[in-house]
């Protein structure tokens, strides 16, 4: 059967380690943390009071009033979205000028929660001021959706826009629809990715109460430490990650950069438990086959994972059995959550940059803070430096609540 | 007791926070949409910033009719 050839052309991302891809990727390769103690003064009657917090704040780059009309979700889309598509050498004035037709655009970006801050601070201004005085911005604000429309009204896509939603899988998820609009002939550019900010006292309240989330208030950088030891937990990181995908032939004929190839996308649901994965990784192995039949791609030629492990003491281990299961021993392992810290919705898109990169560079970014491995450990993990290595072929997992399981392949171009 | 041009000044103020108008295109002859570029939601917004600032009441039904700055201001005159 032939198919259809999707490759990556662009990359944009605002994350708590750097405002754009190359900051965030130099970051990473230097094995940076991007966590810090919150200094909100909500934070302190929390028992979490750290967080991955955005490196450049939105307003350093969206002027003031429209700020106001957007999530701070919304907002860090936009950055990314805009990012990525300037990359991808598409125009940089826009559609009009790209020769693209605005009906072969289609967008999909997600978010994991959606826009909750503007949700709670506007129940805030309901129950202080009365009803009125609710902003009338309110409603496209808070929409999960908003995120994907704001891209698509920007960039003019009018091929669809779409939303996933999985949680902690959203961002994969958001690109794996991507893959199937374009092999599916419906579109022949999607800007796909996910976006999350939720640093705010009721969504940490909310993780910390079901004991999700790590208390190592007092040495915020070394929280964030899959794999190792003396893990208790994720750490919440807000952020944006967007990737220009593309029709091969479509990008080849106007000459673009390619970063790599989309090799293939598995995606599948435990049917166990609402929040916990089942426990020998089942579904999340399945996903991983099915990315491997997907791509044409044997276990043996995934020589990276990026992997979910988001420090929690149950997750990272199932996930290393589904690694071995799937694809076998020899895959070099890493998180780059324990840098940024875990974006939830955003998650999958940041770590598919960051696979690409590692493609595209022959590096595989570090694990920092495993200082004491798991026992359970029985993965090559690139643990406190970036290891350089050939890398043809790499696996991005994410799993969500819910037991949504997505890996994604992406191979050299 | 505000006069005309003090109205008007509050007016400026408050379309500049709300929907970035320029201060000094803000005249009682200039319409709300045509000239100032302030969209629907964001005349919501003038409005309930303008009860508050005024201290007056805009029912929903007197907005259609403040097309200009200046019929904004006839009615804040008349009414606070």
């Amino acid at each position: 059967m032939s198919r259809t050839d999707v490759v990556v052309t662009g990359l944009g991302a605002t994350t708590p380690l750097g405002g754009d891809v190359a900051s965030t990727w130099d970051a990473m390769l230097a094995g940076r943390s991007g966590v810090s103690a919150l200094t909100q003064e909500w934070a302190g009657q929390l028992s979490v009071r750290i967080a991955a917090q955005l490196a450049v704040d939105p307003a350093n780059l969206i002027e003031r009033v429209k700020l106001r009309r957007l999530d701070r979700s919304e907002a860090m889309a936009l950055i990314a979205g805009h990012q990525a598509w300037a990359d991808s050498g598409l125009a940089d004035s826009g559609l009009a000028d790209s020769g693209l037709d605005p009906e072969r655009l289609a967008v999909s970006i997600g978010s994991g929660i959606g826009g909750a801050i503007t949700l709670l601070n506007q129940y805030d201004v309901l129950k202080e001021h009365g009803p009125r005085r609710v902003s009338p911005h309110t409603v496209p604000m808070l929409m999960p959706n908003g995120p994907a429309a704001w891209v698509g009204l920007e960039l003019g896509a009018q091929a669809g826009v779409h939303t996933v939603a999985s949680a902690c899988a959203t961002g994969a998820e958001a690109l794996a629809l991507g893959l199937d609009i374009i092999r599916s002939g419906r579109a022949d550019v999607v800007v796909a990715g996910g976006t999350e900010a939720v640093v705010h006292q009721l969504p940490i309240a909310g993780f910390a109460s079901m004991r999700a989330m790590s208390t190592r208030n007092d040495d915020p950088e070394k929280a964030s430490r899959p794999w190792d030891k003396g893990r208790d937990g994720f750490v919440l990181g807000e952020g944006a990650g967007a990737l220009v995908l593309e029709r091969a032939d479509h990008a080849a004929a106007r000459g673009a950069r390619v970063y790599a190839r989309f090799a293939g996308a598995g995606i599948t649901s435990d049917g166990y438990d609402i929040v916990q994965p089942h426990p020998e990784g089942l579904g999340g192995i399945r996903a991983m086959n099915m990315a491997l039949r997907d791509a044409d791609l044997s276990g043996s030629d995934i020589v990276h994972v990026n992997a979910h492990a988001t420090s929690t003491p149950v997750g990272d281990m199932a996930e290393v059995h589904g690694v071995r299961k799937a694809i076998g021993d020899h895959p070099v392992l890493t998180s780059t959550k324990s840098m940024s810290g875990h974006l939830l919705g955003a998650a999958g898109a940041l770590e598919s940059i960051a696979t690409i990169l590692a493609i595209r560079d022959s590096v595989v970014p570090p694990t920092i803070n495993l200082d004491d491995p798991d026992d359970g450990l029985s993965l090559d993990v690139a643990a406190h430096k970036a290891r350089p290595m050939d890398i043809p072929a790499a696996l991005n997992n994410s799993f969500g609540f819910g037991g949504h399981n997505v890996a994604l392949i992406f191979t050299r171009a | 007791m505000a006069t005309r041009e003090e109205i008007t000044s509050g007016l400026a103020e408050i379309l500049e926070e709300v929907a970035g108008v320029n201060p000094d295109d803000v005249a009682e002859e200039k319409s709300f949409t045509d000239d100032l570029d302030v969209d629907s939601l964001s005349m919501v917004e003038v409005v309930v910033a303008a009860e508050e600032k005024f201290g007056v009441k805009i029912p929903d039904n007197e907005v259609q009719n403040l097309k200009t700055v200046g019929d904004a201001v006839s009615y804040i005159e008349a009414n606070h």
